[in-house]
């Protein structure tokens, strides 16, 4: 040992506990099948396709991990240098290791009965369409890997900025292909998405490096303005503060108006989809956010929406077919929602936390089953669902179900319509006593709040945005069918807002457009089409990465950002030992004298 | 500590909250025994009793959260049985709850304004808030901070001064030793005598029971369930069975 320069001191115990997770997420990510099913998505054609990505971005990842350190304070340690380095690699091989000998299973074993992607179509993508490549290479690919995630670690902090914002914004571009490709039309600038991009998808090599260090340069630039600006955002107080929201809030809004124009059906329709999730996210937003009442059956009310829309537009509606106009069933949508969310929240109100929970499931599919019970077959239609129902006609406006720009219109304006409401809420009386009930219940009794009243209006309030988005939805298809109202739409939705932030109109925003944007809803595919049904396992471990790691979610509400930022300074104050006590001593003396 | 300011029956005949042969049940259990109580104008007054004699019941009782199966609770000389919470809150009865339960990741301003929800005089909130923000100037300072992130100290003001918002005549106060450091424990005995000598009364439920006889001016002693002792607060300090009892024995403490 006493050789060894002691910058090469290696912590074997740590490079062989990440190297071997990132084996075991390698083998796990293969026999999913990821590499396969992402294949066909190219992100720089013909070099690196999605498939790929799911597998190389791993040991990068723990190669990152096994390399960082904590620095102590006041703890001497080394410079950041030759033995990080190898930590990555190490680690990397480590991981790459995993499918070498998965490559070697696969050849040599068939266990393809209980594990689909034991397959040779695996083998294939592993071996890089090479038929006799040795399965050894994949312990130099993630050794070299890990040595690009511990260099990472390495490189000043600058250039690790600029080199991470120029690799995601080429992912980006690459995943927004199909958007890019529809909108340039509209603006007349398809030589563009020419230039950039390969006929059969993917960027070409050229552009791509452009793109990166053109993108990664400006973030260097850049860098610590944005949050310098966030902050001062936040800083602002009253009419300020007021004033500057409502022109961020115009310009988004303005954009969300004009920009539709210039796009084609595909992303109008994608647009529309993310709008109608977006408006029910909104809603649950105010019922779990503001009120703290965790509702697993909030699809319930989507589907009272839809099948009020259904029943009373449709002209072949099973039992009653009045055939009313959308704009007049809209008042009926509106009573009955309201009506709907009195009647299941009267019973389940009075729980609280994991009952409430579990009961509002059992309503949730209650409803779903009503719909599509014998019982009420002859009302509903029960499995075939009620067909024809027809189009918008606003008066000055005819929108059908497949004028996706129209459809996209109006869920942007029932979700302004939504923001309003939640964000005019939250500074009400109501929303003050939602948030005491949610921070505790007794204590909001104990100060005149009628709890279950107020409770019982956020579940109408939320019961009434979601039927909106069912009576857009009725329309834009055409018909419902009761397992269009299954419980993953709550569940999906609830991420939505989990992923999002709870509580954060923002939030909820980015967390529509992530995850039902580009990976796609429960029955719509979204920009990553190629997902398809590995979407729930992505939400899976999105959901329990944020709750590890960040549970105020991906933009936070301003009030929680604040409270965790209080709690660390509080932490500080308690290790510098002002404690309460010491800080009471002067106010004594101070009230002493009143 | 000066109890000087006694003016119970003399000056207001009339009590402002009252309890007549009060009984309560929690499901079949007997909790409260024919209980008379009297609250006062302007009085200082104390409840107590050890663990499980029904102190909280009583507040609880006083609040409308318990209904009584028999007996009259009485608000200001109207029979309130029946009247649900926020009707006590709203005409004159506050609690401020055991270990403060304050509205944690809520701000200081919010948790005052919860405390006037009741209210819709913008004046007379605004006016409140001067005079809670007079009591106690620390709140003032921290008024857009989580109530969660204040210190022990300031979160007894905040659950105060959340109670004097609904501009009650009568406080009820849970336990206010409760889960505090010694130190904190006498300023907060401080603060409740100041808010009396303002013309508040005050209900104070207590275990400490020399701490509470020594700023009160009357106060009752409950036993399962019981009103026991019945007198004012130098003699029930007198009083040797109670000494025995709660507070200790010896002339120690």
């Amino acid at each position: 040992m006493t050789t060894l320069p002691s910058t090469l001191i290696l912590d074997w115990k740590r490079i062989f506990k990440w190297g071997s997770i990132c084996a075991a997420a390698l083998l796990f990510v293969s026999l999913v099948g990821m590499p396969i099913k992402l294949d066909p998505k190219s992100i720089i054609s013909p070099l690196l396709s999605l498939g790929y990505v799911s597998l190389f971005w791993l040991p990068l990842i723990f190669g990152y991990v096994a390399s960082s350190r904590v620095v102590l304070e006041g703890v001497e340690t080394s410079k950041p240098g030759l033995s990080d380095l190898l930590t990555g690699v190490l680690t990397g091989a480590i991981g790459g290791a995993g499918l070498t000998l998965l490559m070697l299973g696969i050849e040599n074993f068939d266990i393809r009965d209980p594990l689909i992607n034991w397959s040779p179509q695996l083998l294939e993508v592993l071996a890089f369409g090479a038929r006799d490549l040795n399965s050894a290479v994949w312990i130099g690919i993630g050794g070299a890997l890990g040595l690009v995630g511990a260099a990472l670690n390495v490189i000043p902090e600058s250039l690790r900025r600029g080199v991470s914002y120029g690799f995601f914004t080429v992912l980006a571009v690459a995943i927004f292909e199909p958007a890019l490709d529809d909108m340039s039309e509209g603006f007349r600038l398809e030589w563009l998405v020419e230039l950039i991009f390969q006929k059969r998808g993917g960027l070409k090599l050229w552009p791509a490096i452009i793109l990166a260090s053109l993108i990664g340069l400006i973030s260097v630039v850049s860098k610590g303005k944005v949050k310098k600006a966030v902050a001062q955002y936040r800083k602002q107080e009253g009419s300020q503060k007021k004033q500057t929201s409502v022109v961020l809030f115009g310009i988004v809004a303005a954009l969300g108006v004009v920009l539709p124009i210039f796009m084609g059906t595909y992303v109008n329709s994608l647009l529309a989809n993310v709008g109608i999730f977006l408006l029910l996210a909104l809603g649950l937003n105010i019922v779990v956010g503001l009120a703290g009442i965790l509702d697993l059956g909030y699809v319930a009310f989507f589907a009272v929406g839809a099948y009020t829309t259904a029943v009373l537009t449709s002209e072949i509606s099973p039992f009653f077919a009045p055939g009313l106009t959308w704009v007049l069933s809209l008042v009926f949508v509106v009573l009955l929602a309201a009506l709907t969310g009195l009647i299941i929240g009267a019973p389940v109100i009075r729980m609280r936390g994991d009952y409430l929970a579990i009961v509002t499931l059992g309503f949730g599919e209650i409803i779903r089953l009503l719909f599509l019970s014998d019982f009420l077959k002859p009302y509903f239609g029960g499995a075939q669902g009620i067909l024809g129902i027809p189009g918008i006609d606003l008066g000055f406006v005819y929108i059908s179900g497949t004028d996706t720009r129209g459809i996209f219109y109006l869920v942007l304006f029932f979700c302004g319509l939504a923001v309003y409401v939640s964000w005019r809420l939250q500074a009400s009386r109501l929303g003050r006593s939602w948030m005491a009930i949610r921070e505790d219940e007794q204590v909001a009794e104990a100060m005149g709040i009628n709890t279950v009243n107020s409770k019982l209006m956020a579940f109408v309030v939320g019961a009434v945005l979601a039927s909106f988005a069912g009576a857009i939805m009725a329309a834009r298809v055409g018909s419902v069918f009761p397992n269009s109202f299954m419980i993953l739409i709550s569940i999906v939705i609830l991420v939505v807002v989990i992923v999002g932030g709870m509580g954060s109109i923002p939030g909820v925003f980015v967390g529509a457009f992530v995850l039902i944007g580009i990976l796609g809803g429960p029955k719509q595919p979204g920009l990553l089409q190629e997902f398809g049904s590995l979407k729930l396992l992505v939400y899976g471990m999105l959901l329990v990465y944020m709750m590890l790691q960040r549970p105020e979610g991906l933009v936070p509400s301003a009030r929680r950002t604040q409270e965790l930022h209080q709690e660390e300074f509080l932490q500080d104050s308690w290790l510098k030992g002002t404690d309460d006590e010491d800080e009471e001593q002067p106010i004594e003396g101070e009230e002493a004298q009143i | 500590m000066s109890t000087e300011i006694s003016n119970s029956e003399s000056t207001d005949p009339s009590a402002l909250l009252e309890f007549r042969q009060v009984n309560t049940h929690y499901g079949a259990v007997h909790i409260l025994k024919d209980v008379d109580l009297a609250i006062y104008p302007g009085e200082l007054v104390c409840l107590l009793g050890g663990n499980a004699s029904g102190k909280t019941t009583t507040l609880k009782t006083l609040l409308g959260m318990v209904t009584p199966t028999s007996g009259e609770v009485v608000l200001d000389g109207e029979v309130v049985n029946n009247e649900p919470t926020s009707y006590r809150v709203a005409n004159g009865v506050t609690m401020v709850p055991e270990n403060r339960r304050l509205f944690k990741r809520l701000t200081v301003k919010e948790n005052l304004m919860l405390g006037a929800y009741l209210r819709n005089d913008r004046d007379g909130i605004n006016e409140d808030l001067e005079y809670v923000y007079d009591l106690f100037p620390r709140v003032k300072e921290r008024l857009s901070q989580k109530a969660g992130t204040l210190s022990g100290g300031e979160q007894q003001m905040v659950a105060i001064g959340r109670a004097l918002m609904s501009r009650p005549k009568v406080l009820l106060m849970d336990e206010p030793s409760m889960g505090l450091a010694p130190a904190l424990v006498q300023q907060n005995f401080e603060l409740i005598e100041k808010i009396n000598n303002e013309g508040m009364a005050i209900f104070m439920v207590e275990q400490n029971a020399n701490m509470a006889l020594s700023i009160a001016d009357r106060g009752w002693v409950l036993l399962t369930g019981r009103v026991i002792l019945d007198d004012t607060a130098e003699a029930l300090r007198a009083n040797e069975d109670l000494q025995k009892a709660y507070l200790g024995g010896g002339s120690g403490e």
